[in-house]
């Protein structure tokens, strides 16, 4: 299913994108977009930071005098740039509940100023790409293989379904996640 | 995005329609292309001019520019008569709606193109009778539209499109107005004939189960095409 703790550290180097912040700021703004059911615990920010840091895709910018651990301010590197594109250009493999990944790289296309248009795209071109393997597979299938076959189709369809709606929804979202 | 250069071996090139109703751009730069034998599922929003795409491919509409080459031929440079003849001989066609002529019996509704392209009539109904025994719906012969199932119906006006042996088979909906084993039943049908006898299918659907029986998928939005195969 959906790896929270993957893309935890992708969402925040793509939040760092749109300009460098304090790892509370960067808390705040995860919870506001994202976190509605399960906001972020500060810690998870720091050793995500610190994982980002090591790895060279982000570095700190500023360190304010004082105490505690939220003195550092980061900026995303080029190499960090590099890694977020990556990842959104990336579809995610055809599986059920994968809507949470899929609305989370679509607002961060929206607010790092890429193609959100492409990447639903990309994702509908693979979800369709298993929906045809699934059919050739029931259609020269038994029925015990037409009715397992069915089911991951319906639910793909339904996955589908949202990606055009929220394509046909995407000026509205723009200015909703920019505002 | 929207440019598709005729690919090598392409049966029907399309490249640059426009087709504007009044203010409406039904079509703004949309481009296509099928290989003999492929199916090709067209499909985007209500009103993003898909219709209109494969009116003008099956040369029903004529584009305000733009090119369309069907096996070497321009079709936008044919006159009216030599187009309909094309029609007649090269394609066939299923809508979503019955568009079985009701005073005619099933068996003589997929003998009609044959007919109208001078066939005899006994031999124009062993023809239909073949084709109707391949769709599963042989048994309608004698029953007239009004009498038949909306699925039932479909596989006749799918018998129908196929009789002539055309080479590509225009279906707009052509499920649309079935259940889903109904209408996946149909696709399978159309797509098994349709590869049987090399034909290629132009497909537009709002259905992805429906579009999942394509070899390949073209997204048209505002009147533009977009191939999908390039969007990975
Ligand atoms: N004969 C016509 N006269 C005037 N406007 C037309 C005509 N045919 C199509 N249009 C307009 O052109 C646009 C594209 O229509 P088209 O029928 O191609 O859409 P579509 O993609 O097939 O939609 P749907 O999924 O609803 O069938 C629409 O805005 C439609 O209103
Ligand atoms: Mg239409």
């Amino acid at each position: 299913m959906y790896s929270r703790a993957m893309s935890i550290g992708h969402t925040l180097l793509a939040l760092l994108e749109t300009g460098p912040r304090h790892g509370y700021d960067l808390k705040r703004a995860f919870d506001d977009k994202f976190g509605h059911d399960r906001p972020l615990a500060y810690g998870q920010v720091y050793s995500t930071m610190s994982r980002l840091l090591k790895n060279g895709l982000v570095e700190v910018e500023g360190i304010e005098p004082g105490d505690g651990p939220d003195r550092k301010r980061y900026a995303i590197t080029d190499a960090g740039i590099t890694d977020v594109a990556a990842w959104l250009a990336q579809p995610e493999k055809p599986e059920p509940y994968l809507q949470s990944t899929l609305y989370t790289k679509v607002v961060l296309a929206l607010l790092t100023g890429r193609s959100a248009q492409d990447l639903l795209d990309t994702q509908r071109a693979e979800h369709l790409r298993l929906m045809r393997i699934l059919t050739t597979r029931k259609r020269k299938g038994d029925l015990a293989d037409q009715l397992v076959c069915d089911h991951a189709l319906f639910h793909l369809e339904a996955d589908l379904r949202w990606l055009e709606l929220t394509a046909a929804r995407l000026d509205q979202l723009a200015q909703e996640v920019r505002r | 995005m929207t440019a598709h250069a005729a690919p090598a071996g392409s049966l029907l090139t399309a490249t640059d329609l426009r087709k504007t109703y009044g203010p409406t751009h039904a079509l703004d730069g949309a481009g296509f292309a099928i290989h003999p034998g492929e199916v090709v599922a067209i499909m985007g929003p209500s009103g993003s001019g898909k219709s209109t795409l494969l009116h003008c491919l099956a040369g029903i509409v004529t584009p305000d520019s733009g090119t369309i080459t069907y096996a070497g031929r321009d079709l936008t440079a044919m006159s009216d008569r030599e187009r309909s003849a094309l029609r007649r001989s090269e394609f066939g066609f299923v809508f979503q709606f019955g568009q079985l002529v009701p005073e005619l019996t099933c068996v003589e509704n997929v003998a009609l193109p044959l007919r109208l392209n001078g066939a005899g009539r006994r031999q124009a109904e062993r023809t239909a009778l073949d084709w109707m025994r391949k769709l599963e719906v042989d048994g309608l012969k004698d029953k007239r539209p009004g009498e038949v199932s909306g699925g039932q119906g479909q596989r006749v006006a799918v018998a129908r499109s196929l009789v002539t042996g055309p080479r590509v088979v225009f279906a707009d909906e052509p499920t649309g107005a079935l259940d889903s084993l109904n209408g996946e039943r149909v696709m399978q049908l159309l797509t098994e004939a349709a590869r049987a006898t090399n034909a290629a299918v132009v497909l537009v659907t709002h259905e992805t189960r429906v579009a999942a029986y394509s070899d390949r998928e073209i997204v048209v939005r505002d009147g533009r095409s977009r191939d999908m195969e390039h969007a990975i």
